[in-house]
């Protein structure tokens, strides 16, 4: 099955959900709970009923009005990341039911349409928990200072406009732009493995968020000025060339972002990057 | 001689970015104070676009001016009118900077920016990035902080909590000189040192409970501010967006482009009507906007397109199966044809609703969406200085003023869009200044840039030429002081874990969802006297609820619970000055409907509503202070009324580019 079909049938299969979801019912969420870094994780359960257009953020929101698992005990409110729960700002993300996505955007019509359906929630493994399903993400920032994921404009004082840009090349910078650092395509990712020391971040593997985000700005008129610099920081260990080609990045994408194109033509800019340099005589 | 000044940005969307930029880039260090990572603030919402004059625009008579002047009569008079001037004169150069910057603006088949209309004007005048503009425009900004950031001119200090500005001196004397925050995952609480403090915090949706405002938005920093002594003005205009999804968790917007593209609003005309909407014949539909408005129909501005949405399901209880929705319908269109103008939009309703608004009408209600009011600012004005106020400015005239940077602000002046308390400015949404009793769309994420890049240099003239006795030099009892305060007021909250039995009427978000709702039925589309008071009665039994509240967490790591339970308190004051001011405005104007008093009265209400925190009471003390004009002339915002039937309200103001057409 391509990756477009396997969208139309995980869309059909959630559509057909829905359309079974029972009224007035209730679900269990079945929650990884950890009380910070270095502390043992538990699992807790709850039983929540499901409101009209009921969430796992909505839901969540329950659970921290009260608090009491399903064997009656009481416990504390669950913590988790979210912002703006239109999917855009790419906070909530967490591993729900097996497979990283953005809760807000998670219905439970679709996830759990029956009475007592279950429905799993676990932090992201590859980053450090902070508490429960909230965990530290800075080594996915981190990583877009490493390859100048900026335009290098002289100032913020009036110059005038920037380049003239194709249509063609607006939309397709546009896709790459829209990326919201939520970590979807790290935690599918089988090459990149948690590393909770900030030492060895320069040289463990750079995920492909910030593989396509070095293409979008060598793909801008005065953003290109650094391709060299980009080139230089993704050449070496932790660079594109760690990239597995397991494609599942592209396959997690909430935003449809081709990432395995932007490996693609990042690791072929890399190649002739080092080739120039090699008759430069820069090593 | 090292610099030691430094400045602290509390928020990180588009006006803290914009600050954060343009102070580093001066040379003066900035510590910049986020809840979230700033790329994940709540500027990632936005969705139209950005207003600014153009060259296509300007040939077909459009002007800055034009855009200043409309800008004024959709805010009803209420704006500040000098900073409106000078914002609209920026905003082509604005558009310049984003592009140099990479945002990824949409592109005419030539390669140049392209355009699209919006209400309010004429003239194209927005520009836009898809439908995810203020997403890219964050971006940008959140680019070049990081560029910042890696040569160590700007300190991000993310997951951090403003809680309380520190300020030294009393009366005139009085001047901001540094913040107490909290790290929100050890529960450390520390004082930090700044020369000035720029707050931009965004709005306060949250205290209307479900908004299209994102979680962090309590307002809970603009109202720690204001018990500190900052006043806050014109608190009761609030926008109110006709077109949102109601949702379990939150409203989201749905823009005002549908209806911009054929949309129709209606309900059913037999009450309780089950039957599918695709069922019901065209004669049994109630088309609410097309039979009230049979001029403007579905178009009619946003103030008045949400109050009759609202009418006919709050008073005449028609809304669908006796919900508070109402159908936004597209259905008559052709799907292919939505997808490529609205695409984005579609693909949220179909996500969260699950329904697919290409065939099925969409459910719909009116939503909290913008704070117009905000921390009060002051300005020193520019040289337009007309001998007599201006009228109405009609596309095509000679303009009156060119649009050079100066004529409405003195540039660089230390007091721009600085609070009542020396040294503590307020940019973007948290700032009253601009958009007086309605926003118009797309000048929102205008304002915040402009605010960012032009006021930011007044920030920096004051560090280096305002500040006698440098924040360095403060003694540090002052910062002790500030941090045992707050350290006394966390441990009280953590003190109320496990007190009581579980009484859940003291959980405080239980509390947090009764001020909601309070908020959302006194407080929004249409207000009077009676509900007003009844709400501060409400207010009151909350605020004594919250004192005796039992918090249901009590780790010391990372305490979402606790942060919650605190801006629960700063709502409920801020929510107080909201409908204390709506009670005293005995008028009607933009955003704000009184029933009991529906005309404009600029007799007595040509003035912002100023909220004084009393600290001895706990309530605010409002007064009324002469709206800051001189540019441009009071005049009416009623045109082409029309009487239909049962509607005794007057047809809401169109702007005037558009009502001349």
């Amino acid at each position: 099955m391509s990756d477009a079909e396997a969208h139309a049938y995980d869309a059909d299969m959630r559509r057909a959900n829905r359309k079974k979801a029972v009224e007035g019912r209730s679900v269990i969420f079945k929650i990884k709970r950890c009380d910070g870094p270095g502390k043992p994780s538990r699992w807790e359960s709850f039983k929540v009923p499901v409101e009209q257009g009921a969430n796992v953020i909505s839901s969540l929101k329950l659970i921290a009005a009260k608090p009491i698992t399903t064997d009656g005990t009481k416990t504390t409110p669950v913590v988790w990341d979210s912002g703006c729960l239109e999917e855009v700002c790419g906070a909530c993300t967490m591993v729900i039911n097996g497979r990283v996505r953005q809760s807000c955007s998670c219905l439970i019509d679709e996830y759990a349409p029956l009475e007592g359906d279950v429905i799993t929630l676990e932090p992201m493994s590859k980053f450090p928990v902070i508490r429960d399903l909230w965990v530290d993400r800075d080594r996915l920032f981190h990583a877009l200072t490493r390859v100048k994921a900026w335009v290098p404009i002289d100032g913020t004082y009036n110059m005038g406009a920037g380049p003239k840009e194709s249509p063609d090349h607006q939309q397709m910078r546009y896709a790459l732009s829209e990326c919201m650092s939520c970590g979807c395509c790290l935690e599918a990712c089988p090459q990149y493995t948690k590393e909770d020391e900030p030492e060895k971040w320069d040289t463990s593997f750079v995920g492909a968020h910030a593989i396509s985000q070095a293409r979008l700005f060598n793909e801008h008129g005065t953003g290109k000025r650094l391709k060299g610099d980009r080139y230089d920081a993704l050449s070496g260990p932790g660079g594109v060339s760690d990239c597995g080609n397991a494609q599942n990045c592209v396959k997690v994408c909430p935003k449809g972002i081709p990432l395995t194109e932007s490996i693609g033509a990042v690791g072929r800019g890399t190649t002739v990057h080092a080739i120039k340099r090699f008759f430069e005589g820069k090593k | 001689m090292a610099d030691e000044k430094r400045v602290i940005v509390v928020g990180g969307g588009l006006a803290g970015l914009a600050a954060s930029v343009r102070v580093a880039e001066a040379g003066v260090p900035v510590d910049l104070f986020s809840m979230v990572p700033v790329k994940r603030s709540h500027s990632v919402c936005a969705q139209g676009g950005i207003n600014a004059c153009n060259e296509v625009a300007r040939q077909q008579g459009y002007s800055e001016y034009q855009h200043f002047d409309e800008t004024l009569i959709g805010g009803d008079f209420l704006n500040d009118q000098h900073p409106v001037l000078e914002m609209a004169n920026w905003a082509p150069k604005i558009i310049d900077l984003l592009d140099r910057m990479g945002v990824p603006f949409n592109r005419s088949s030539e390669g140049f920016r392209d355009l699209r209309l919006f209400g309010g004007s004429l003239f194209k005048r927005t520009h836009f990035a898809g439908a995810t503009t203020g997403q890219q425009l964050l971006y940008a900004l959140d680019e070049q902080t990081r560029r910042f950031a890696a040569e160590g001119k700007v300190n991000k200090m993310e997951f951090w909590e403003f809680l309380w500005p520190i300020t030294e001196g009393e009366g005139e004397d009085k001047r901001c000189v540094g913040i107490v925050a909290q790290d929100m995952r050890t529960m450390q609480i520390r004082s930090f040192r700044a020369d000035a403090v720029v707050m931009a915090t965004g709005g306060c949706g949250l205290v209307f409970g479900k908004s299209t405002n994102s979680i962090i938005c309590t307002g809970g920093a603009a109202s720690r501010c204001y018990q500190a002594g900052a006043w806050y003005g014109n608190p009761e205009m609030i926008q109110v967006h006709p077109t949102a999804i109601p949702g379990a968790d939150k409203c989201r917007l749905m823009s005002e482009s549908a209806r911009g593209e054929g949309g129709r609003v209606w309900v059913p005309k037999k009450k309780g009507d089950t039957r599918r909407p695709t069922d019901i014949p065209e004669n049994e539909r109630y088309y609410i906007l097309e039979e009230r408005y049979p001029k403007y129909g579905n178009l009619v501005p946003r103030d008045i397109a949400t109050r009759e949405i609202f009418d006919v399901c709050v008073n005449e209880g028609m809304g669908i199966n006796g919900t508070n929705q109402v159908y936004l319908d597209l259905t008559h269109r052709d799907p292919e044809y939505l997808t490529q103008k609205l695409g984005g939009i579609m693909d949220i309703y179909e996500k969260f609703v699950g329904d697919d608004p290409r065939y099925t009408p969409m459910r719909i209600f009116p939503a909290v969406h913008y704070s117009m009011g905000g921390l009060w600012t002051t300005y020193t004005p520019g040289d337009y200085q007309p001998d007599s106020p201006l009228g109405e400015h009609k596309p095509g005239n000679p303009i009156p003023i060119d649009a050079q940077p100066g004529h409405g602000l003195t540039i660089g002046a230390h007091n721009n869009a600085m609070t009542n308390i020396s040294g503590l400015y307020a940019f973007g949404e948290v700032n009253f200044a601009y958009h007086g009793a309605t926003r118009l769309g797309a000048n929102a994420l205008l304002s915040c840039i402009f605010d960012g890049l032009c006021n930011g240099v007044s920030v920096v003239n004051y560090v280096r030429e305002g500040v006698d006795t440098p924040a360095s030099e403060i003694p540090q009892t002052v910062y002790d002081q500030a941090e045992k305060s707050e350290q006394e007021k966390h441990d009280k909250i953590m003190g109320s874990v496990n007190t009581g039995k579980g009484d859940q009427s003291l959980n405080p978000y239980q509390i947090a969802n009764e001020l909601g709702e309070e908020m959302n039925a006194a407080s929004t589309v249409v207000k009077t006297g009676p509900r007003l008071e009844k709400c501060l009665a409400k207010l009151d039994e909350l605020w004594d609820r919250y004192n005796r509240m039992e918090l249901g967490d009590g780790a010391m790591w990372t305490n979402q619970s606790l942060s919650f339970a605190r801006s629960v308190g700063d709502m409920i004051i801020l929510g107080e000055a909201i409908a204390k001011a709506g009670l005293l405005r005995e008028e009607s104007r933009g955003s704000h409907y009184r029933t009991d008093f529906p005309e404009r009265d600029d007799e007595k209400f040509w003035k912002a509503s100023v909220a004084k925190f009393n600290s001895e009471t706990n309530r605010s003390d409002i007064e009324f202070m002469p709206v800051k004009a001189g540019l441009v002339k009071l005049r009416p915002r009623n045109y082409g009324k029309v009487d239909s039937g049962t509607n005794k309200e007057k047809i809401p103001p169109k702007p005037v580019a558009e009502a001349k057409a």
